[in-house]
């Protein structure tokens, strides 16, 4: 990957509109609008699922019936109405494809605009691909490697009439079905996802990625992602988003469960860029998402993310530190400009001996936007010795945003050792004179100071997300300095 | 029947003996009405998340108590700071009791409410100052509904108040429960100083229930420091509201030290309305058996150039509980503020459990915001070193306890006081060592 450079970063703030706001005209097969146990029979239908399956989803949309959407995060929005939603759409030309060149050539134009070429990646990123456009997998590539190495990974769909058995076993044990108003909704509407399992003792030879998309216009994306680690093995999972740019709001309500047994460890990226709405505050993808990963003994589990888009986000990747010695970490790096609102952070749930957590969590507030970390730790009476650092540091840009922190720490047994900071500060003038003295203009000293407040988290990302990442934060706060 | 519908009816019988014809009713008539649409708070209240009022609500209180008690100076010496003078108001099952107290109306005044409450002379200050920064939520109102006994401190421009003032709230028994509900209001004008010292103490094992309300407002560049010593024995709750406004270039500083009750509940709320405050917020707990102490302050950071400093030192044994919920809001007007917030703890004992929950919410840019909190253990190394020298076990660790809250400590400005939390700190940790060594 060829070196991104500071006057790089000047020609790309010169789009100044959201680069990957385009619309692709695949032509799609939609449900009507509209959400009741007809409308989830008929997507459990579609998807050709056994019946298991459509219990399971009637299940969840009947305790979500009974739930109220909550209110106790600290964002603020028009409430969608999830009557006015269509909950199904497909690409309609799907037959399996063996290879690329019977890919819908469109679809194909769609990556390139987006900087995926799957012949590239394929090539020289060795990354493969998972391609989720509008919530059914159209290209899977690197099957075959994987394969070999006995990894699935495979679209959750084909994942329940191929391997149901492991499916059914984990599907809802991390996060169940009346979790909360969003995880309900998605386990009874989910139309597709990624499903990764990794054999005991393998080492996944390469980075996992999915780049989802929201792509017709009014649809709704619930995607559901289940990781499985088995015993000692080890898998690295990116996930890389960006969406068209839209006036209506868009829900997104995802659920990523990750299952890391003994001596297992998982590594979950994520650099989101869905569409934050305009300078004005209007349109935006509302990202209401469940993430919770569980750890058996000596299992690790790692969430690393870079959030710098949607109107609205709600997001809590979560570790439940069941087994003893299990290791928890969360790096974070928020950004919000313009009106966009972020209420973001992390659980971890110490129930194992020996267990410990680590949270780092950079918040860069800038325009008229709300950025808030919300996190708790808690230790319960068993878990003996168990560790945890949280780190939280806020940067506000400009004083009509705002930075809030609302940490929670529940200790119930007396060897915990549990540290939290926060600090919030603004970029000092004298940082900025330091720069400016030396030849480096205000934009540029920004950019730099920013990428170092973030550094941090940015050194978890793999390679490939670290590059995109650090100009995604620049293309966020771009004009947001004067 | 329920406390708060008792409280509620009880209010009609509270107007038959008040001057229903007095500006404050009015406050007292809106005050009953937000209690009774609101209630008790409850777990699910998120400002209560850590703290069930259930186990204290359940006893019959008895809300105006029938007979005045007296008690001897002497049965009591021991809780007041006595070794050195002060002014005192001293309160019996919630009345005034003139024989132990001390006030004064020479430059100053240091009296009671009610009569503050009923005497035209005070009118204007209780029309500017009264019920002005409480808050309106339940147990505030409940407190203010009934206000009409408490201290009543003003100190005019320009005065250093020689003598520390002791507020002192005893509970004699006589009562199978008693429910008391003091309110102060403290008024310290330009450029004056004062100290006060609040305490209440149960003499019976009959449970008590105390919901104190205090209104401080510091004006332009006055100084108060304020200690409040909760050590109170196990049959006895306190939920103790204090607010202070602060106008420009004044100082206030509150100490707590809860070592006792069976529940406490420290709502401690600092506005500061104006340029170049200082507030400084500190709190020792030393608590074991299944005592209860709750923190939550707010510090309102509304103009620019201001400070505050927060810092709350935990111990916790046994069955106890610690809650620790301290907000900073800094406005966006309030440029290059610094606050700071600490919160530290140590769980002695596997059944003990500690919530804290240390809030930032900032909406300027240019201020320097901080907060820390731990929860760990003794130093292990640090106690090797103390036994190798023949320090027994429960010494070194008192030692070590000791050091830990000394950063609160030392911020005592009254030796006296200092030294007598020191005592405290000594019976608490079943030592007898003097730490002032």
């Amino acid at each position: 990957m060829s070196k991104y450079t500071e006057d790089d970063l000047r020609e790309e703030l010169k789009t100044k509109e959201y680069e990957y706001g385009f619309y692709t005209d695949i032509k799609s097969d939609t449900f009507p609008i509209g959400l009741n146990e007809d409308v989830v029979r008929a997507i459990s239908k579609r998807k050709e699922e056994p019946e298991w399956m459509t219990e399971w989803r009637l299940e969840a949309f009947r305790v979500w019936q009974e739930m109220v959407e909550p209110e106790w995060a600290n964002v603020h929005y028009q409430k969608p109405d999830f009557q006015a939603i269509s909950y199904y759409s497909a690409p309609n030309s799907k037959p399996k494809y063996d290879s690329l060149d019977e890919v819908d050539p469109e679809l194909l134009e769609t990556f390139k605009k987006l900087g995926i070429s799957i012949d590239e990646q394929k090539k020289l990123a060795n990354v493969a691909m998972d391609v989720v456009v509008d919530s059914v997998s159209v290209a899977t590539t690197f099957k075959k490697t994987l394969g070999e190495k006995g990894i699935i990974f495979m679209s959750i769909s084909e994942a329940i009439k191929e391997h149901p058995e492991l499916v059914r076993k984990h599907l809802g044990t991390v996060v169940p079905q009346k979790d909360n108003f969003y995880a309900a909704l998605n386990s009874a509407v989910f139309s597709d996802g990624s499903f990764c399992y990794i054999p005991k003792g393998v080492r996944c030879p390469m980075e996992l990625s999915t780049y989802f998309r929201i792509n017709q216009a009014g649809t709704g994306q619930f995607e559901r992602t289940l990781v499985i680690a088995d015993e000692g093995s080890y898998v690295s999972y990116l996930e890389g988003c960006t969406a068209p740019s839209r006036d209506e709001n868009q829900l997104h309500a995802a659920v990523v469960e990750l299952i890391a047994l003994d001596d297992a460890e998982i590594k979950y990226s994520t650099v989101q860029n869905w569409y934050p709405g305009n300078s004005e505050g209007k349109g935006g993808v509302f990202n209401f998402v469940t993430k919770r990963g569980l750890c058996e003994k000596n299992a690790k589990i790692s969430w690393t993310q870079v959030e710098t888009g949607s109107a609205v986000t709600w997001k809590y990747p979560s570790c439940v530190l069941k087994g003893d010695n299990s290791v928890g970490e969360f790096y974070s790096i928020a950004v919000t400009n313009n009106f966009q609102q972020a209420d973001t952070g992390t659980k971890m749930i110490h129930l194992g001996k020996n267990t410990k957590s680590t949270i780092i969590s950079k918040g860069i507030s800038a325009g008229k936007s709300q950025n808030s970390y919300r996190g708790l730790v808690q230790i319960s009476s068993r878990a003996d010795n168990a560790r945890n650092f949280s780190q939280c540091d806020s940067l506000l840009m400009g004083n009509e945003c705002g930075a809030h922190t609302f940490p929670y720490i529940e200790a119930k047994n007396k060897s915990a050792i549990i540290e939290h900071e926060a600090t919030t500060s603004k970029i000092g003038e004298d940082q900025i004179f330091y720069c400016n003295q030396r030849g480096i203009d205000t934009e540029k000293a920004i950019a730099l100071i920013v990428n170092g407040f973030s550094k941090e988290v940015l050194n978890k990302l793999p390679m490939e997300f670290a590059v995109e990442a650090q100009k995604l934060l620049e293309i966020s706060l771009e004009g947001s300095v004067g | 029947m329920e406390l708060k519908d008792k409280l509620v009816s009880s209010f009609m019988a509270f107007e038959d003996r008040i001057d229903i014809d007095s500006p404050v009713h009015d406050i007292r008539s809106e005050a009953i009405k937000a209690f009774e649409t609101k209630g008790f708070p409850s777990k699910k209240d998120e400002a209560w998340k850590y703290t069930s009022l259930n186990s204290i609500l359940k006893h019959d209180y008895s809300v105006f108590p029938k007979q005045e008690n007296a008690l001897d100076y002497q049965d009591v010496k021991k809780y007041f700071i006595h070794d050195i003078d002060t002014y005192k108001i001293v309160f019996i099952d919630g009345k005034y009791s003139s024989y132990l107290s001390q006030t004064t109306h020479e430059g100053i005044d240091v009296c009671l409410m009610s009569s503050a409450l009923n005497k035209p002379k005070y009118r204007l200050i209780i029309e500017n100052y009264f019920n002005k920064i409480a808050t309106k939520d339940s147990v505030t109102s409940l407190n203010t509904a009934f206000s009409q006994e408490g201290a009543y401190i003003h100190i005019p421009k320009n005065k250093l108040v020689a003598k520390p003032i002791q507020i002192i709230h005893f509970a004699t028994g006589n009562e199978s429960a008693l429910m008391l509900q003091p309110r102060n209001l403290i008024v310290v004008d330009e450029n004056s100083h004062v100290q006060i010292i609040e305490r209440h103490q149960s003499l019976t094992n009959n449970p008590v229930l105390t919901n104190s309300v205090t209104e401080i407002h510091a004006n332009k560049r006055a100084i108060v420091d304020y200690y409040k010593i909760q050590n109170d024995n196990e049959n006895a709750s306190l939920i103790d509201s204090t607010f202070i406004n602060q106008k420009r270039e004044s100082h206030a500083s509150v100490h707590t030290f809860s070592f006792g009750g069976k529940l406490t509940r420290n709502n401690l709320n600092f506005y500061q309305n104006g340029e170049r405050i200082d507030s400084t917020l500190k709190g020792v707990t030393i608590i074991g058996n299944k005592q209860h102490v709750d923190h939550n302050t707010l510090v309102h950071h509304i103009e620019p150039n201001c400070e505050s400093h927060q810092d709350y030192k935990g111990i916790f044994g046994d069955s106890s509980t610690g809650v620790f919920n301290g907000k900073v809001l800094v406005n966006k007007e309030a440029q290059k503020t610094n606050a700071f917030q600490a919160n530290n703890n140590i769980l002695v004992s596997d059944k003990a459990s500690i919530n804290t929950k240390p809030q930032l919410e900032i909406f300027a840019d240019d201020v320097k915001c901080s907060h820390g909190c731990t929860i760990g253990q003794l130093d292990e190394s640090a106690m090797f070193y103390m036994r190798s020298r023949g320090i027994p076990e429960k010494e070194a660790k008192a030692l070590l306890m000791f050091a830990f809250s000394n950063n609160v400590l030392s911020s005592v400005k009254i030796p006296e006081i200092k030294q007598r939390i020191t005592k405290i700190i000594a019976h608490k940790l079943g030592v007898n060592i003097g730490f002032d060594l």
